[in-house]
């Protein structure tokens, strides 16, 4: 009975061809999620006697599923470009009626990358934990809950239909509200990770109603059959679907209206900001995009949504990364503002989808770099995290500040550092499709470059501030190590995956790929670019170079809504959570008291509190029973009323 | 029919076996409690009452193909009646492993020393420092449970009547009976025998009107009758209606739910557990048969009213649960909401939509007795601990049952890998195989809401710390522990490999008529 009306599919149609089934290496595909999966299980399970050697299990799960990421990639490299996607069925999850959802992963050339990037830069961030955490009594269940979130991770990319992807989209998001709220001593971090819960459930309901809407349409819930069907779809539902997995992006991956978590969500160790809130799972939501690539392609309006959300984050994130002095929750900022690039890359379509992607894997290097870095100059200076108490920390913390240089460059797109090759495509592409989406990423850039300038001068130049008593110091080889691999990969990454990765032509049988004739030459639109960003960057010293006042500035208008993150906090309540409890209470008022009070209440106004403890002794039952005989009335009006034509 | 010619009704007893192991376990452990000396009542009492369970339980499974109308067609047992008589047994063996718990309350266990002491009175204290017990709640358990395995498999309204009242009636008492804050408790098993028997009263008119129109209280014969005459009276319609109140109120669906937040604070927490869970999973069983086999043939007049209920109930219960500060009562709400949700497998009118509810009460159950398993661990000198913040910490200091409580609450909040979110699919999707996308929308709209105060839950136990006074849950002996295990279990492994129990629901096919 189930699928009745759905699109049936032409056995011969080209793009149904089942997967290559997994062989030879591939058929441990497998062993990529199940090896981090057993790590967060024996932590977690395991209790304190793994205390002394469960962060090197940690560390080494994630290090041994890097290795096997390498080896697949190798493998898939060897395989003709057509036929380098494989599934593998693990186990019949859910089978009812004449529907079947299994589990089964697919590794194609789009969730490879992300394989390579989450478990790459997983593992170097696990090792860098072992020094950042050195010292917290309950480590062993950090490095549980990063496992966790890597397996979650894994299956979330590595999913071969939309049902198990929402299993890992669940599980990423409950790992990151178990480490937003870590340190739950501190009552801040308790209330980031129930904001961080909350927002992103609103985005769960859009992956809910797209995956329902999905299946009603399509009759299945798997990638293959849905994308060979998706051309058949009429408009409108391919627009719905689309704006839904918007919203559910929009939840993950922080962009407008549901950015506000973001900020919030630095409360957690700083690890996982660089691996949860930065390199990887705040990504989550252009991979959706990407995903569905064919659902998008049959949606104008949608794409043309997609866009506009991207751009507004765009702006929003930058400037409150300008005007924030705690200097993770302005790297928030930037994340906001460079996820927003990713996304609007993705809503332009088959020209842009190659460049997200692209920029995503150059930011999750870079900003893990940058997370990292100031990981290190938090530690070092003994957890403080306002730049104003910071300042020429670059004379005693010179492995750290060489680094950050590296993803500063990186961030603000010099060549030849890898973000300027990604945005300077992204940018390429925009103008290729419109002129002011174009302006728009230009006028980002260049904003990226005053914030970040603004970071550094204020952490690693001028003059120190920080008091007297702290002596920061340069953190040690187990921190230091990854921050120079970081380093070395933001400058290399971008160049290494346009020329020497071919990431195009590689990603292409995934995601498609279109160009358009551009009336200006790359070299000038690029020219024109590093011009805005090197006025931004000039701004920046203009305005640092000088003494930084230890006590913020009072500032205009716009820096003091910035530094008030736009007031989201204060639109939230006024819009969604005033209204939420008044709507509850309204409930219980009407439930509990006028239902209840009907009789009495004349008497309450009165009375006060005698009439309190009247109601308290009698009348309850009574008064259900009143509304029990309303409801019959109401049955029996909606019967009736069925019954009208 | 000649008055004269009387034959005996055939009676299958092999066939009937399950109620009668019960029902006969009932009546002996009134006699125990009559003839035997207070010291020896108990053992007795749990052997019967462990004894004819799983007794009739195996007898179930053994009878299992043995299908058919029995009783001259009152009773049905057929493949969903089955598994709903497994299904109430199942939870009734974890309820009494919970009402046999002696090691949380420093007092003796959880029910009053003599029900007919007065609350504060001297008697009371008395019997309380002496160490009275009473195990007069072992057969009056026994009996609802009896009630309940009819009330799923009647098939004719006035043993569906009879069954309801044989379920409801010792649950009026257990509900007074506990220990600790009897008024509490008196008042709520008092709102519940009222109300209980007001909603009585509607279901007792509804079959009066059917009756007048079809002329019989057999559910096929009824059916025969809708079909027969397309053309509805105001008979049917009112028949309808009021059968519905009856059945809806037991179900707890608004606006009929008022008695819950009371009786589920009010009344001892194995019985709430049994209410909670048992009741729940009957009243959809009855609701299911009488919608799906009597009512059959008029079901676009009662679709749409079940939309609506549906529709109500997930967002009011969803929503008020949400400024709730009590523990009991957010759960009494949730489990409000928790109706709603199954209500929309309900008002599918299809053998998807009966699937889907199954699926989702035997999920719901487990993990509803779980969550009471807890609620009666969680306490203080004075009782139950069911404030809000009392909880916080308790991550902390009890992390395994605190995190079983996660599972719970994460099950409640339909997160993937627990039953309850495999259920809720379940239930979406046979709403949407009948194109209702409006109410599946709804239903994804109050889940989310619901998910607030659910994950609050565990924001208060494991991201806040302990406040002076609050908690650790107390040890408890082997037998909660085995409930809350199974509890648990069963609510991951039906998240994970959920084949085999839907397996199983699918081939026990469609009601007989």
């Amino acid at each position: 009975m189930i699928g009745n009306g759905a699109v049936v599919l032409s056995e011969g149609a080209p793009s149904l061809e089942p997967l290559a089934a997994a062989t030879g290496v591939f058929a441990y595909l497998w062993l990529l999620i199940a090896l981090p999966l057993l790590g967060a299980a024996v932590l977690l399970v395991g209790g304190r006697r793994t205390n002394r050697w469960g962060p090197y299990l940690g560390v080494l799960t994630v290090s041994l599923a890097a290795v096997f990421a390498i080896v697949l990639v190798v493998s898939l490299l060897g395989l003709p470009a057509d036929d380098r996607a494989v599934g593998q069925t693990l186990f019949e999850w859910v089978f009812v009626g004449g529907f079947t959802v299994p589990a089964a992963l697919q590794l194609d050339q789009l969730s490879m990358v992300f394989v390579l990037l989450i478990t790459i830069v997983g593992a170097l961030i696990h090792v860098y934990s072992l020094g950042y955490m050195e010292d917290d009594p309950d480590r062993r269940k950090f490095f549980g809950f990063l496992n966790l979130f890597i397996a979650a991770m894994l299956l979330l990319v590595l999913a071969d239909n939309y049902l198990l992807l929402y299993v890992g989209w669940e599980g990423v998001g409950l790992a990151s509200y178990l480490l937003i709220g870590f340190w739950q001593f501190k009552p801040s971090a308790a209330a980031a990770a129930k904001k961080a819960f909350i927002m992103n459930r609103v985005g769960d309901v859009g992956l809910s109603l797209a995956i329902m809407l999905i299946f009603i349409t399509f009759g299945t819930v798997t990638f293959d059959s849905v994308f060979a069907a998706a051309g058949e779809a009429n408009e409108s539902t391919l627009t719905w679907i689309g704006l839904l997995l918007l919203l559910a992006a929009c939840g993950k991956s922080a962009q407008f209206p549901l950015q506000a978590w973001l900020l919030d969500a630095m409360e957690g160790p700083t690890p996982v900001s660089a691996l949860i809130h930065a390199a990887t799972m705040v990504t989550a939501g252009v991979y959706l995009i990407v995903r569905s690539n064919p659902i998008y392609d049959g949606t104008a309006f949608a794409l043309t949504t997609v866009v506009i959300i991207g751009i507004i984050t765009m702006f929003l994130g930058a400037i409150i990364g300008s005007a924030k002095d705690d200097i993770k929750k302005s790297l928030a900022g930037s994340t906001m503002s460079q996820i927003g690039y990713m996304v609007m890359a993705a809503g332009l379509g088959p020209i842009g989808y190659v460049f997200a992607i692209f920029h995503l894997l150059t930011h999750g290097v870079f900003k893990a770099n940058l997370f990292l870095g100031a990981g290190s100059v938090i530690h070092g200076m003994h957890g403080e995290q306002e730049m104003r108490r910071y300042g020429a920390l670059r004379s005693v913390m010179v492995i750290t500040w060489i680094t950050f240089m590296c993803g500063y460059l990186a961030i603000i797109g010099i060549p030849p550092f890898s973000g300027f090759f990604s945005k300077d495509d992204i940018i390429h592409a925009a103008f290729e499709q419109n002129i002011i989406i174009g302006i728009c990423g230009v006028l980002a850039a260049g904003i990226t470059g005053f914030y970040m300038t603004r970071m550094v001068i204020m952490t690693f130049f001028g003059k120190p501030r920080w008091p007297d008593d702290a002596h920061p110091h340069e953190s040690k080889p187990v921190m230091t190590i990854p921050l120079i691999i970081l380093g070395i990969g933001s400058v290399v990454t971008g160049a290494a995956l346009l020329y020497w990765g071919n990431i195009e032509s590689w990603l292409e049988p995934v995601t498609g790929i279109e160009e358009k004739p551009l009336a200006i030459p790359t070299i000038v639109l690029e020219g024109i670019t590093l011009l805005i960003v090197l006025i931004g960057v000039s701004i920046a010293i203009a305005r640092y170079r000088r003494e930084v006042p230890v006590l913020a500035p009072k500032g205009n208008l716009l820096t003091v809504a910035a530094r008030n993150s736009l007031y989201d906090d204060a639109i939230n309540e006024a819009l969604v959570v005033k209204p939420t409890y008044v709507l509850s209470d309204g409930s219980i008022f009407v439930d509990e008291r006028i239902i209840d009070g009907t009789v009495e209440g004349s008497a309450r106004l009165v009375g006060g509190l005698g009439a309190r403890l009247r109601r308290l002794q009698s009348g309850f039952a009574r008064s259900y029973a009143l509304l029990m005989v309303g409801g019959a009335v109401m049955v029996l009006v909606i019967l009736y009323l069925a019954r009208l034509p | 029919m000649n008055p004269e010619v009387m034959t005996a009704p055939s009676i299958d007893y092999i066939a009937l076996l399950p109620y009668i192991i019960v029902g006969a376990a009932g009546v002996i452990g009134v006699i125990v409690e009559a003839f035997v000396g207070r010291n020896g009542r108990r053992p007795i009492q749990l052997v019967l009452a462990f004894g004819s369970l799983i007794g009739a339980f195996g007898v179930l499974v053994v009878n299992r193909t043995t299908l058919g109308l029995q009783a001259e067609g009152a009773i049905a047992i057929d493949g969903p009646g089955i598994l709903f008589m497994g299904l109430i047994l199942l939870l009734a063996i974890l309820v009494a492993l919970l009402m046999s718990e002696r090691q949380l309350d420093p007092a003796g266990d959880a029910f009053a020393p003599r029900a007919s002491a007065l609350p504060g009175s001297d008697d009371e204290r008395e019997l309380t420092t002496r160490g009275y017990f009473q195990t007069e709640i072992w057969p009056l358990f026994l009996f609802s449970v009896f009630g309940m395995m009819l009330f799923v498999t009647a098939s004719n309204l006035l043993v569906l009547f009879i069954a309801l009242e044989i379920m409801s009636l010792p649950l009026y008492l257990m509900a007074g009976m506990s220990r600790r804050r009897r008024l509490l408790s008196q008042e709520a098993a008092l709102k519940y025998f009222i109300l209980g028997a007001f909603s009585s009263a509607f279901l007792l008119f509804g079959i009066a009107l059917l009756y007048g129109y079809s002329g019989s209280v057999e559910f096929s014969v009824i059916a025969d009758a809708l079909a027969a005459e397309p053309g509805q009276t105001a008979l049917v319609v009112g028949g309808v209606a009021l059968l519905s109140v009856g059945l809806l109120f037991k179900i707890g669906a608004v606006p009929f739910h008022a008695w819950v937040p009371d009786v589920y604070q009010g009344s001892p927490a194995p019985v709430t557990a049994f209410m909670a869970a048992a009741v729940k999973v009957t009243a959809f069983g009855a609701l299911l048969r009488v919608m799906y086999v009597a009512l059959g043939g008029v079901r676009w007049e009662w679709e749409p009213l079940l939309w609506i209920i549906a529709g109500l109930t997930m967002l009011f219960g969803s929503v008020v649960a949400i400024a709730q500060t009590d523990m009991k009562r957010m759960i009494a709400y949730s489990s409000i909401a928790q109706a709603g949700f199954i209500l929309i497998g309900v008002s599918t009118a299809t053998a998807e939509g009966l699937y889907a509810s199954i699926f989702y009460l035997v999920a719901y159950g487990f993990t509803t007795i779980g969550i009471f398993a807890i609620i009666a661990m969680v306490r203080d000198a004075g009782g139950e601990m069911t404030r809000l913040d009392q909880w916080a910490g308790l991550g902390k200091r009890s992390p395994l049952v605190a995190v079983s409580f996660g599972i719970f609450m994460f099950a409640l909040a339909s997160f993937p890998l627990t039953s309850g979110f495999i259920a809720k699919f379940l239930v979406f999707e046979s709403a949407l195989a009948v194109d209702n996308l409006g109410l599946v929308i709804v239903g994804v709209i109050a889940s989310v809401m619901a998910a607030f105060f659910y994950i609050r839950v565990v924001v208060i136990m494991f991201f806040r710390e302990p406040v002076e006074g609050s908690p650790a849950a107390a040890v408890p002996s082997a037998t909660t522990t085995l409930a809350l295990a199974v509890s648990a279990a069963v609510t991951v492994i039906l998240g994970v490999l959920p084949e085999p129990v839907i397996n199983l629901i699918e081939q026990a096919g469609v009601f007989l008529r």
